[in-house]
């Protein structure tokens, strides 16, 4: 007794560490945010009066539409490019299906915003493509002209959202299902609408309530794009230029979070009761059927399409970090390499800043997470699950708002030499650290639900007590699965803006992100934000390979291969 | 109800990459029968199944239905109605939405498939279950809702692929018999895929027995049962005693003698064919079971139990007495 006594005590104390750090980081700055937003400009007294000037200022509403307009358009472009290649690789044999897979990955190697610039010099009205266009045929396309821009930029970016939730779905469903359907008549693209379709819906929804959200909470993108007009840009530009005691930054965050949190909960609403992957038996899709010649011709010309407007950002942004000169014609017109030696010399603190607060923040979410798990999963510990959910919400709280809050909350606490605790940069490390805790959540659940207690209760049974079969058999078993999270928090992490967007105090504390985002703004410092944003996507997607590798691994060590 | 119609499978061959997974199939199903595939899992007769419905392709070879060669038509065109093994019912729609869903595509107009889908819900007698969802029903209620899903379209031939091997044993035999009721109302030729000889001995007319990829002996189940062309289908249909060369009893060249073990008796030592030593005895209540060692094999020899009767003890030696009339000398 007196054991159990000491090992729940023990438990308590780490989960109790945990809420507060939870607390202080996470639900402190966007209470605080909430209550601003609330509360009159000056007085303490609770209102709506900010809602209602919100509702009155015509920049806002119409912002708030225009994010509405981009979000929605997104996920219908989107859906677009995704829905031919997720029905073209599960229901066909199709040897581009490898490759059409791969760019999933793609948004998480690289953010929208890094390819923005590029984009604009590729397809902006006086870009490489209307360049020949205009040339050839005497037209040109809109591609980028205001909200566009943004839509094309976000849709080529998060379309595989999309894919990969809507082809995992499609890949799921009981063969049967659809091999029934031909068997009483039907077949092709209305088989595909009435029964292989609502039963992917799940898969479908997820992804593009997702992206939804992605889309309507960023602000780097549309900035770097000189799109203004747009929310979350506003909140940005509304505290930097205003200052953090003007009311409307707040209520612009209270919005995000409302449309976020509406957003998911509306998708979780559409999906209720339409979860069918447990009524499903058998496995595996439809058998896939062999494309005609000149059907696999039109294939390929649809993969080569969406490929060349995927990969677009990122042979921009390899160009626009070589050039010379880039502008009023297709391709630059010299090459150097002069923009890398001077990201490598004198603007090589974004990369060291990068490296420190990406693995700070990435060992933060592995620890955190990690422990989080194990409370959940493992013990008995009442309130546990409330750990999870806070955790979690951290999804549904746009970057922007936590900078805001961060700012709001942590300004007033003076550090001892009288700096403001908010101007730190540990401050930005865990802000990151909060925004990628959700994925490493996910990662260590997933290492765990692996272990099967027995292991642990065999060691018990031995004789270990709960704190060292924890550090002899659990951490051991999970290393795979909590490496492979950290990787990913760490280059996710790299690569995270819209939070440091509002914490950097001096360039000297800058990541990566933000020197690139700052040096953007300038043709003169184009060549050498490419630069920046062309290591960052290296630096990412060997992460990416490493993260692959450790999962690889810790599946073989534990003879889970087939 | 449009007149039934004729199965003929001839000289079919069919592979996975490598593996033959139907060789040399020939099959002569008559109108209005209900037929079975029955064998061991891996024998090729869902393949064979699936080529009838057209989701398998024979490398040679024709299925001819009513006389004509299908090979050109797609699934769904083929008018062969099949239920799957996993009922494959449409979570998203209701029952009566799901046994729709053939004569929506067939563009009937909305009263006939209104009727028809009374009709067929009717037959399977879950004319009250219309508005639920699958989920809703139970495994039996969801077999026959894929039943009528099937029927409704009035399709030339019916295809059950092991019907049900997802039910629990008592509702097998309730649920065997109203499809062997359905089947003969609606006089559909019907095959019957099953791994289970007493499902393919009760519901069946007649019987292909296949292994690996080949059909081992068609027949009635009696002929099968009295007459085994082989020792497959002997041991596999109910069981059957082996015996060869070295078993102490005298077989022609290359065959071997088998027969059931109700068809031999015990006897004394003296003027038996075959003499062995008991190595087990099991009581069945209208039978005992012993186990009996000769020569190299050991046989099972069940002997009806009369109260009285006086029962060999385990270690025993017994002479066997086989009835020559019951003999079968099948090859090697």
């Amino acid at each position: 007794m007196a054991l159990a006594g000491t090992r729940s005590a023990g438990q308590a104390a780490l989960a109790l560490a945990i809420a507060l750090f939870l607390g202080v980081f996470l639900v402190v700055p966007v209470a605080t945010v909430i209550y601003v937003a609330f509360t009159e400009k000056g007085g303490g007294a609770l209102t709506l009066v900010n809602f209602a000037d919100f509702a009155r200022t015509d920049l806002f509403v119409r912002s708030f539409w225009n994010s509405v307009y981009v979000s929605a358009m997104t996920v219908v472009w989107a859906s677009v490019l995704a829905l031919p290649l997720a029905y073209l690789t599960t229901r066909f044999e199709f040897r581009g299906a490898m490759l059409v897979q791969t760019l999933g990955f793609l948004p998480l190697v690289m953010p929208p915003f890094v390819g923005a610039v590029a984009m604009q010099l590729l397809f902006g009205r006086n870009g490489s493509v209307n360049l020949l266009l205009d040339e050839w045929f005497d037209f040109k396309i809109g591609f980028m002209e205001g909200l566009n821009g943004v839509i094309f930029l976000q849709a080529i970016h998060y379309f595989p959202f999309i894919l990969v939730n809507l082809s995992a779905a499609l890949r799921n469903i009981d063969r049967a299902m659809e091999e029934a359907a031909q068997n009483l008549g039907s077949h092709g693209l209305r088989l595909f609408r009435r029964i292989a379709m609502p039963l992917a819906l799940p898969g479908f929804i997820a992804g593009a309530s997702l992206v939804f959200v992605k889309v309507f909470d960023d602000v780097a993108t549309p900035l770097l794009l000189n799109v203004k007009e747009m929310l979350a840009p506003q909140a940005y530009l509304r505290i930097t230029s205003i200052g953090i005691d003007d009311p409307m930054g707040y209520v612009i965050s209270v919005v995000l979070i409302g449309v976020a949190v509406a957003t998911m909960w509306a998708s979780a609403l559409v999906l209720k009761g339409k979860d069918y992957a447990t009524t499903q038996r058998g496995g595996g899709g439809l058998a896939r059927r062999k494309l005609k010649p000149r059907e696999s011709a039109l294939a390929y010309a649809v993969v080569i399409l969406i490929l060349a407007l995927v990969l677009a950002p990122h042979v921009g942004l390899l160009l626009l970090s070589f050039a010379t000169v880039w502008s009023f014609s297709p391709l630059p017109d010299g090459y150097t390499f002069a923009h890398y030696a001077r990201v490598l010399g004198d603007s090589s603190v974004y990369i060291k800043n990068t490296l420190l607060y990406s693995s700070l923040a990435a060992g933060i979410d592995v620890v955190i997470g990690g422990a989080i798990a194990y409370l959940v999963l493992r013990t008995k510990l009442p309130g546990r699950q409330w750990l999870d959910w806070a955790a979690s919400t951290a999804l549904a709280v746009p970057g922007v708002v936590l900078g805001i809050g961060y700012l709001r909350a942590f300004y007033g606490v003076k550090m001892p030499d009288g700096t403001p605790l908010a101007a730190l940069w540990i401050v930005i490390v865990l802000a990151i650290a909060i925004r990628r805790l959700p994925y490493a959540l996910r990662a260590a659940y997933a290492a765990l639900q692996q272990i099967s207690v027995s292991l642990e209760e065999a060691a018990e049974n031995l004789g270990a007590t709960k704190a060292r079969t924890v550090r002899r058999i659990v951490i051991p078993l999970m290393t795979g699965g909590l490496l492979a999270g950290f990787v990913t928090s760490f280059a996710t992490a790299a690569v995270e803006l819209s939070a440091v967007l509002m914490l950097v105090q001096s360039n000297s504390d800058a990541p990566l992100a933000y020197g690139l985002y700052v040096l953007m703004q300038t043709p003169a410092g184009r060549g050498a934000g490419a630069a920046l944003g062309v290591i960052a996507v290296i630096i990412v997607a060997i992460c990416m390979g490493l993260a692959q590798l450790a999962a690889d691994r810790s599946q073989r060590a534990r003879g889970l291969d087939t | 109800m449009s007149k039934a119609v004729s199965i003929e499978i001839a000289g079919v061959n069919l592979s996975y990459g490598s593996t033959h997974v139907l060789k040399n199939v020939d099959l002569s199903i008559r109108p209005g029968e209900f037929f079975a595939f029955l064998g061991p899992s891996g024998c090729g007769k869902t393949t064979l199944l699936r080529l009838i419905a057209g989701f398998a392709h024979a490398q040679t070879g024709q299925v001819l239905l009513d006389g004509q060669d299908v090979a050109p038509l797609p699934p769904w065109k083929r008018e062969v109605g099949m239920v799957f093994q996993s009922y494959a019912l449409w979570p998203h729609m209701t029952v009566a939405k799901n046994v729709a869903f053939g004569l929506e595509e067939r563009r009937l107009p909305r009263a006939e498939i209104d009727r028809r889908v009374a009709n067929a819900l009717d037959l399977v007698g879950l004319a009250d279950f219309a508005d639920r969802r699958p989920a809703q029903l139970s495994g039996g209620q969801q077999q026959r809702v894929a039943v009528a899903r099937t029927i409704a379209i009035e399709p030339k031939v019916l295809l059950l692929d092991e019907p049900l091997s997802n039910l629990d044993a008592k509702m097998r035999v309730s649920v065997r018999r109203e499809l062997r009721a359905l089947q003969q109302r609606l006089g559909l030729t019907t095959i019957f895929v099953t791994h289970d000889q007493e499902e393919a001995n009760t519901v069946c007319d007649r019987i292909a027995v296949m292994d690996a990829g080949t059909i081992r002996q068609v027949g009635t189940p009696m002929e099968l049962y009295e007459n085994p062309a082989n020792l497959f289908v002997a041991s596999f249909l109910g069981s059957a005693n082996i015996l060869g060369d070295g078993d102490g009893i005298p077989v022609p060249a290359g065959k071997r003698l088998v027969f059931r073990p109700q068809h031999a008796t015990l006897s004394s030592v003296d003027g038996s064919n075959l003499q062995g030593r008991v190595t087990h005895r099991e009581f069945l209540g209208a039978t005992v079971r012993y186990g009996v060692r000769v020569g190299i094999s050991e046989i099972l020899i069940e002997v009806p139990f009369q109260s009285g009767s006086e029962l060999r003890t385990v270690g025993s030696v017994v002479g066997v007495a086989l009835p020559p009339e019951r003999m079968l000398y099948l090859p090697a």
